[in-house]
């Protein structure tokens, strides 16, 4: 089977430091993904040498069999979609208008949206829940509620792939559960395969049946929770005591 | 593709779908054209010299249609098919132009408050064009002069000095930009002065570019605009797509599809074409490109797809009334009516922007 994403011996050097040093891992398409690791680690580095956006100094980056380097931007877009960082708008946007831009990728440049788009537009906000939120301008809304727009915008682009840095972030405990419920669910129920870099250990170790830690820069553990968060690892890459980390796994 | 999720009904039943007022972009473009049309007639049929309604149609009619009905004499003639029909022609060129290039700066540099005024990029198209009048050089290919050419690099040069520049001075955004804009502006207006003491015969020439008129519009300056910025507005919109992708930021614009390496220098140099053309013909006249659209982003939302020919219209429509509002007062100059016009617009925009522009 080709794999989602495929990545052998990357390495990647800036200003003479190596931040990513010959990673390498195949996602199959369909898996849930977690990148874990401290500050520093190189997980958002690595979510851009996947998304096509930082070209690595050394080793092969493959989406679905293709390297990232040789696509256009739009291919990689219609096989990946990169939930965006929270920025600040610069004019007045609707919602739903922020979840079109998803669509951009499939959007012929000259005739614009098609029904097609606008009913996958129109999917992605039921999907996520955001009905209550239409009409509503979109630089008003509280940072969690931003967050689900931006979630939104990229399940509306319809990549087979969903790459998703710190997505919880923003949110208070309530609604970190809500959206791993939710990406869980795009895993499990459409089949989206799902690479997320996560902070939280126990939301990524309650969540996702795999994870990968890095740790300055190389990939030191591939595996399930209870494979890669072994007591050692923890003290060793994290520098805290295990203990903190079970008690927030266990009350999930 | 989708199955039909909201095409078998949904998308009736739920009508904020159907983008921000579709009847709204419909009404737009129509009551435009209308305006237009209305405002075209009008500048041709009033001036200082008054001319009969009934001689202005014969004369238009006798041009367009190679007939003889007209009875007027050949001064008249002249002052209508000479002066005011290219005048009017060249106002709507050019301010289809500075609205084009406004709503292009405007999403690259994502800032409502950019336009080629106020970021300097019209004071570098102006510098350009006058150093081109003192160089003893003369060449013409296509009609183009060394002026031209020089008032393009000379917008290009001021934009990219201000688009950088505003992106590494650690102030935030909207004030890095309007700062750098200023400072390159001023350093600008400078050159300018300077151009205009060493000027000697070109003076009245250079003072015409601060000036911002259409004094001097003519048929070749007409021609001379207008397939620039035809041309250039086009690829513009055509280029939608990559305008909305970058309201989410570079970054999210990349993932979405957007080859901003690309895109960006393609924008901004169309957009810096556009300035320089409206520049050379004009002058300086400010602010079009910061009212206009701010006003359609406000109806149709902020789609580039509605907006950059939506602008463009109603751009035209602003200059034609406001060049109309100059010569009914007494000849004054077009930039004066828009700057009393767009100044204080801008002050509301910048108050609006401290408190509901989280940056």
């Amino acid at each position: 089977m080709t794999a989602a994403v495929w990545l052998d011996g990357v390495t990647v050097e800036a200003r003479g430091r190596a931040i990513l040093r010959d990673v390498s891992f195949r996602v199959e398409p369909g898996e849930r993904v977690a990148l874990i690791g401290p500050n520093g680690a190189g997980k958002s580095t690595l979510l851009r040498v996947i998304a096509g956006v930082l070209h690595p100094n050394a080793g092969r980056v493959e989406l679905g069999g293709e390297p990232v380097g040789s696509m256009d931007r739009g291919t990689v877009a219609r096989r990946l979609a990169v939930v965006p960082q929270q920025t600040a708008l610069p004019f007045s946007m609707r919602v739903e208008e922020v979840v079109a831009l998803g669509r951009l990728p499939h959007e012929d440049a000259l005739r614009g949206a098609q029904p097609a788009d606008r009913a996958a537009v129109a999917a992605a906000i039921d999907r996520v829940g955001l009905g209550g939120l239409l009409g509503r301008d979109a630089r008003e809304l509280s940072l969690g509620e931003r967050q689900l727009v931006l979630l939104a915008l990229a399940v509306a682009q319809e990549a087979p792939t969903l790459l998703l840095d710190e997505p919880t972030v923003h949110l208070d405990l309530r609604h970190q559960v809500e959206a791993m419920e939710l990406m869980r669910d795009l895993n499990e129920r459409d089949g989206t395969t799902l690479i997320a870099v996560l902070h939280d250990l126990a939301l990524a170790s309650h969540f996702f049946p795999r994870l990968l830690l890095l740790d300055h820069g190389r990939l030191v553990a591939d595996g399930t929770p209870p494979e890669v968060l072994s007591d050692a690892r923890i003290r060793e890459v994290f520098g805290v005591s295990p203990e903190l980390v079970r008690l927030a796994a266990t009350r999930g | 593709m989708t199955s039909g999720v909201a095409t078998a009904g949904g998308t009736g039943a739920r009508p904020w779908l159907a983008a921000r007022g579709r009847d709204r972009r419909f009404w737009l473009v129509l009551g435009g054209i209308l305006v237009a049309l209305a405002g075209a007639v009008l500048g041709v049929a009033f001036g200082s010299v008054s001319v009969p309604f009934g001689d202005t149609v014969t004369i238009v009619v006798d041009k367009l249609l190679g007939t003889h009905l007209s009875t007027a004499d050949a001064a008249t003639q002249a002052i209508v098919w000479d002066l005011r029909v290219p005048r009017v022609l060249l106002a709507m060129t050019v301010g289809a132009g500075l609205a084009v290039a406004g709503a292009t700066f405007q999403g690259l540099l994502r800032n409502p408050l950019a336009d080629p005024y106020v970021l300097g990029t019209a004071s570098g198209a102006a510098l350009g064009a006058a150093i081109g009048l003192l160089i003893p050089l003369h060449f013409f290919v296509f009609g183009f002069g060394l002026s031209n050419l020089l008032a393009f690099v000379g917008a290009v040069v001021s934009i990219t000095v201000v688009y950088r520049l505003a992106r590494v001075t650690g102030l935030a955004p909207l004030t890095g930009l309007l700062l750098t804009g200023y400072a390159v502006a001023s350093l600008l207006a400078a050159g300018l002065t300077m151009a205009m003491y060493l000027s000697g015969a070109a003076l009245r020439q250079i003072f015409n570019y601060l000036l911002g008129s259409f004094e001097q519009a003519s048929w070749e300056r007409f021609a001379g605009a207008l397939p620039i910025v035809l041309i250039a507005s086009i690829i513009i919109a055509t280029r939608a797509r990559s305008l909305n992708g970058l309201l989410l930021g570079e970054q999210a614009a990349a993932h979405l599809g957007v080859n901003v390496e690309r895109e960006r220098p393609l924008l901004l140099g169309l957009a810096s074409l556009v300035t320089a053309a409206a520049v050379t013909v004009s002058g300086l006249i400010g602010f079009v490109g910061l009212v206009v659209p701010h006003i359609v982003r406000l109806l149709t939302g902020p789609n580039a797809r509605a907006v950059i020919p939506i602008s463009a219209l109603w751009g035209a429509v602003l200059l034609v009334y406001a060049d109309l509002i100059a010569r009914v007062v007494g000849d004054i100059p077009v930039g004066v009516v828009t700057a009393i016009i767009g100044a204080p617009f801008f002050l509301i925009l910048l108050r609006r922007a401290r408190t509901g522009y989280e940056l």
